[in-house]
C-alpha cells in the first residue's frame, strides 16, 4: 500500500508540474456549442463535442470517455435548462475537476443567457419530460445565438485573459457575418411566416418563434414519450380541420412515426439537421441555418 | 421500531411535499427521490435455500414467494457547499413481518480538491466490481448475480474512507483505495481498532468509434475477519451459529461493453457485461453455541462468474439473459464442521440461467418479468418473478 501511495504521489507531482497547455480545452455538451466555441476561440481553443447530431442529448450516459474528457476540460459549454440533467452532473462530480463545477467560470450554460420559452407554470411528471427552466433547445434561434455568443466571448476573456484582443476581434467578425446572414435568412424564410408545422419533439420552438411558424402538433403524445397509434389518429383529426404544411423530423428521432402520419395525411416529411453535423451540408452554425431554411422553404414551392 | 416508522413517515412527507420542486435540479433544496419496488415471486421448490460451499449472510436469499414489497428506497442528495456533496439512501423493507429501515448509504464526497482527486467518507457501496456500487433497482435483473450473493450477501457496503483519482488522459483511468470498518458481512468484528477491511480498484474505459463504449475494472478487497456469522442452524435442540475467524481476500475483474447505433441508445442498444471474483480465506470455523464447541481449521477457495446480455430491441422494451456459475474448494481439519457451516460444496456446482423482459413506460417506471432455472443448490428450482420499479422525484443519473 505504501508503495502505491508513493507511486501515486510521484505521478501526481509529474502532472502538476506540466506547463499549462497552450490551447483552452473546451467540452461542449452539444455540437452547436463546439461550433460556436470554434467561431469565437479559433486557434486558442480545442473543442470537443460530447454528443453528435445523431444522438438525443436527453439520453446520454456518463460513460468513461466523457469523464476523461471533463477531467481535462477548462470550460464546459452546455445548453443547460436541465437538458443534460441525466448525465452532466454525474460527469462533473466524477471527474475531480474543480474549475468546471456549477457556479464556476468554467461552466457556461447557454440557456441561462437568454429568455426561455415554454416555461411551465406548474410541473408534474404526468406531463412528460418537461423542463422546469423552460425549453432548452435555444440554439435554433439566431437572435439568441447572438446573445449567447456575446456572453461566451466575455467568459473566454475571463478564463484566458491573454487572448482578450483575439477573442474581441473574432467576436466582432463573427457578429458582422452573423447579422448579415440573419438578414438573408429572414428574407428567404418570408414565405414560412404563418405556416403550420407538425414536429416530433418540441425542439423547434425557438426557430418557429423567430420565423413566425405555428406548431400544428407533436408526434410525441407528451414530451419524451414515444408515439402511439392512438395519438396519430387524434393528430390526423386535428390536421383535417386545421391542416399543416409539413412534418419535421430530425436524424436522432425514429422516422417511422413521421412517415406513418405522412401516409395518413399526405403531408410531406422534411428531415432537418437540428444541429451541426445533422446533415452533410450543415458543417457549422451558418450552414446549419442555410440548410434548415432551404429545406423548409423547399417544401412550400 | 416506532421511531423508525416515524422517521419513515417524516421522510415520505418531505418527499411528497417537495415533488413540485424536485423536478428542478440545481435548486437550493436537495434532490429527493423515492423508489418504489413491488414484486410477485413463485418457486417450484420449497426447501430452505442454500448455496453449497458458501456461508450465506447479508441479504443473500432467493427472494420471497407471493406478493411482497422489495427495496423501497428514499434518496436525498445535494451539493452541500462548493466543497462537499452529500447523499443519504435509506431502504425500507419488510422482513419477517417487521418493517425495517436500513441506512444503505450516508456519505459526503469532495467536489473541490481538483487534479482528479476525490475523497469520500461515510457509509457507501464499495467501488469494487461493476455492479457493486449501483443500487439494486438499477440492476438489469431483479436479483444479484450468484457470486455477489455468495461472497458479499448481495452487495458490499461498509463505513470508511475512499480516495480516488482520475488520470488526465484520453483513456479513462481511475484508481481508488478504500479503508473501511469491516463490521458488516462479509467482514466482521471491526478488527484493527475499527479499520478491519480495505480495497483497491482500478478502472479503464473508452469509446471505440461513436457506437461502442467499454469499461474494464480490477479490484481487490481484504479483511481481518473476527466472528463473521452465517445462517442459524437449529440442531438437536441447540442453536449453532457457523462463525468464521481469519483472513479473507477477494480479487475480481469486471468488463462491460455497450453498443448503440451511432451512440443513440434511445432506439436500440446492447450491453454485455461479465464479472469474475475469487476469494481466498484462511482461518477457523466454529459452530458457536455447540457444546462442546465444534471447531475446524478452514482454507477456503471460492470463485464464480456471470455473463449477461441486455438488448433493447425497440424503445421501452428490453430482453436479457444471464448465466451464473460458482465453484468452491474448501478444506479444513474437520469436514463435518465445514459441512454444518455450509462450506461443503456437496459435489455440486451451483449454476443458474435467467431470462428477463422489461418495459419502461418512461425513464421513471419499469415493469419486469423474470424467469430463472436455478441450480444453485441440489434441488433444481424454477423461479418466476414480476416486479415494478418506479421513481418519484428527482431525475436519476444515467450512469454507465
Amino acid at each position: 500500500m505504501r508503495m502505491l501511495f508513493r507511486f501515486l504521489f510521484m505521478f501526481f507531482m509529474l502532472i502538476m508540474t506540466f506547463p499549462a497547455m497552450a490551447a483552452l480545452n473546451i467540452f461542449a455538451c452539444e455540437p452547436e456549442w463546439a461550433s460556436l466555441a470554434n467561431e469565437l476561440g479559433g486557434e486558442r481553443v480545442k473543442s470537443y463535442s460530447a454528443t453528435t447530431a445523431f444522438q438525443d442529448p436527453h439520453h446520454i450516459e456518463a460513460r468513461p470517455s466523457l469523464i476523461a474528457k471533463v477531467r481535462r476540460a477548462d470550460l464546459l459549454i452546455c445548453s443547460g435548462a436541465e437538458l443534460e440533467v441525466g448525465w452532466l452532473p454525474m460527469l462533473q462530480r466524477q471527474a475531480g475537476n474543480t474549475s468546471i463545477l456549477p457556479g464556476k467560470q468554467g461552466y457556461f450554460e447557454a440557456a441561462a443567457m437568454v429568455e426561455r420559452l415554454d416555461v411551465p407554470v406548474e410541473i408534474d411528471r404526468s406531463m412528460g419530460d418537461v423542463h422546469a427552466s423552460g425549453n432548452p433547445h435555444v440554439h435554433l434561434d439566431p437572435r439568441r445565438i447572438q446573445t449567447i455568443a456575446k456572453a461566451l466571448k466575455i467568459r473566454l476573456v475571463t478564463i484566458d485573459p491573454e487572448g482578450s484582443d483575439y477573442y474581441q476581434q473574432r467576436f466582432k467578425d463573427f457578429s458582422q457575418r452573423w447579422q448579415q446572414a440573419m438578414q438573408q435568412w429572414q428574407q428567404q424564410a418570408k414565405p414560412l411566416k404563418g405556416t403550420r408545422i407538425v414536429v416530433h419533439h418540441r425542439d423547434w420552438v425557438y426557430l418557429f418563434d423567430w420565423l413566425g411558424i405555428e406548431i400544428a402538433g407533436a408526434l410525441e403524445p407528451k414530451p419524451g414519450l414515444p408515439t402511439t397509434a392512438g395519438h396519430l389518429v387524434s393528430l390526423k383529426q386535428t390536421l383535417t380541420s386545421k391542416p399543416a404544411s409539413m412534418i419535421v423530423h430530425t436524424i436522432y428521432q425514429n422516422p417511422r412515426a413521421a412517415k406513418r402520419l405522412s401516409q395518413m395525411t399526405n403531408i410531406p416529411v422534411v428531415d432537418l439537421p437540428y444541429t451541426v453535423g445533422g446533415d452533410i451540408a450543415a458543417k457549422d452554425l451558418f450552414s446549419l441555418f442555410d440548410v434548415t431554411i432551404k429545406k423548409l422553404t423547399g417544401v412550400l414551392q | 421500531m416506532k421511531t423508525k416508522m416515524t422517521f419513515f413517515g417524516a421522510m415520505v412527507f418531505v418527499c411528497f411535499s417537495s415533488t413540485s420542486f424536485a423536478a428542478k435540479q440545481g435548486s437550493f433544496n436537495p434532490d429527493i427521490s423515492l423508489t418504489l419496488d413491488g414484486r410477485y415471486g413463485s418457486y417450484s421448490n420449497n426447501s430452505d435455500y442454500e448455496l453449497p460451499g458458501f456461508m450465506l449472510g447479508g441479504e443473500a436469499s432467493r427472494g420471497e414467494q407471493g406478493f411482497h414489497i422489495g427495496h423501497n428506497e428514499l434518496v436525498i442528495s445535494a451539493n452541500i457547499d462548493d466543497m462537499f456533496y452529500g447523499k443519504v439512501t435509506t431502504a425500507i423493507a419488510e422482513h419477517e413481518g417487521e418493517t425495517e429501515v436500513e441506512l444503505e448509504e450516508a456519505f459526503i464526497e469532495t467536489l473541490a480538491i481538483g487534479n482528479g482527486v476525490t475523497f469520500k467518507a461515510g457509509r457507501f457501496f464499495s467501488d469494487i466490481g461493476y455492479l457493486n456500487n449501483q443500487h439494486g433497482h438499477s440492476w438489469d435483473f431483479m436479483d444479484a448475480p450468484l457470486i455477489y450473493r455468495g461472497l458479499f450477501g448481495n452487495q458490499l457496503i461498509d463505513d470508511g474512507l475512499q480516495i480516488s483519482w482520475v488520470a488526465p488522459t484520453d483513456l479513462y483511468f481511475k484508481l481508488g483505495i478504500e479503508a473501511t470498518r469491516g463490521e458488516r458481512f462479509p467482514a466482521g468484528g471491526a478488527t484493527n481498532d475499527g479499520k478491519g477491511a480495505s480495497a483497491v480498484f482500478a478502472k479503464f474505459g473508452g469509446d471505440v468509434g461513436v457506437s461502442h463504449a467499454w469499461q474494464l475494472g480490477f479490484s481487490h478487497w481484504n479483511a481481518d475477519v473476527e466472528g463473521r456469522t452465517s445462517g442459524v442452524h437449529a440442531h438437536g435442540g441447540a442453536t449453532e451459529i457457523p462463525t468464521f475467524n481469519g483472513d479473507s481476500k477477494v480479487s475480481g475483474i469486471d468488463f462491460v461493453w455497450k453498443w448503440a447505433p451511432n451512440g443513440n441508445s434511445r432506439e436500440r442498444n446492447l450491453k454485455i457485461q461479465a464479472e469474475y471474483f475469487e476469494r481466498d480465506e484462511d482461518g477457523t470455523v466454529e459452530l458457536a453455541g455447540s457444546s462442546p464447541l465444534e471447531t475446524s481449521t478452514y482454507q477456503g477457495e471460492q470463485s464464480g462468474w456471470y455473463l449477461q446480455t441486455i438488448y433493447q430491441f425497440m424503445p421501452r422494451w428490453r430482453i436479457g439473459y444471464r448465466y451464473d456459475r460458482l465453484n468452491a474448494d474448501n478444506m479444513g481439519s474437520d469436514a463435518l464442521v465445514l459441512e454444518e457451516a455450509g462450506l461443503d460444496d456437496e459435489g455440486h456446482t451451483p449454476e443458474r440461467s435467467t431470462i428477463m423482459l422489461d418495459y419502461s413506460h418512461s425513464e421513471y417506471s419499469r415493469i419486469r418479468m423474470q424467469y430463472a432455472k436455478d441450480d444453485s443448490y441440489e434441488d433444481s428450482d424454477n423461479l418466476f418473478f414480476i416486479q415494478y420499479i418506479v421513481t418519484l422525484g428527482a431525475h436519476g443519473a444515467h450512469r454507465f
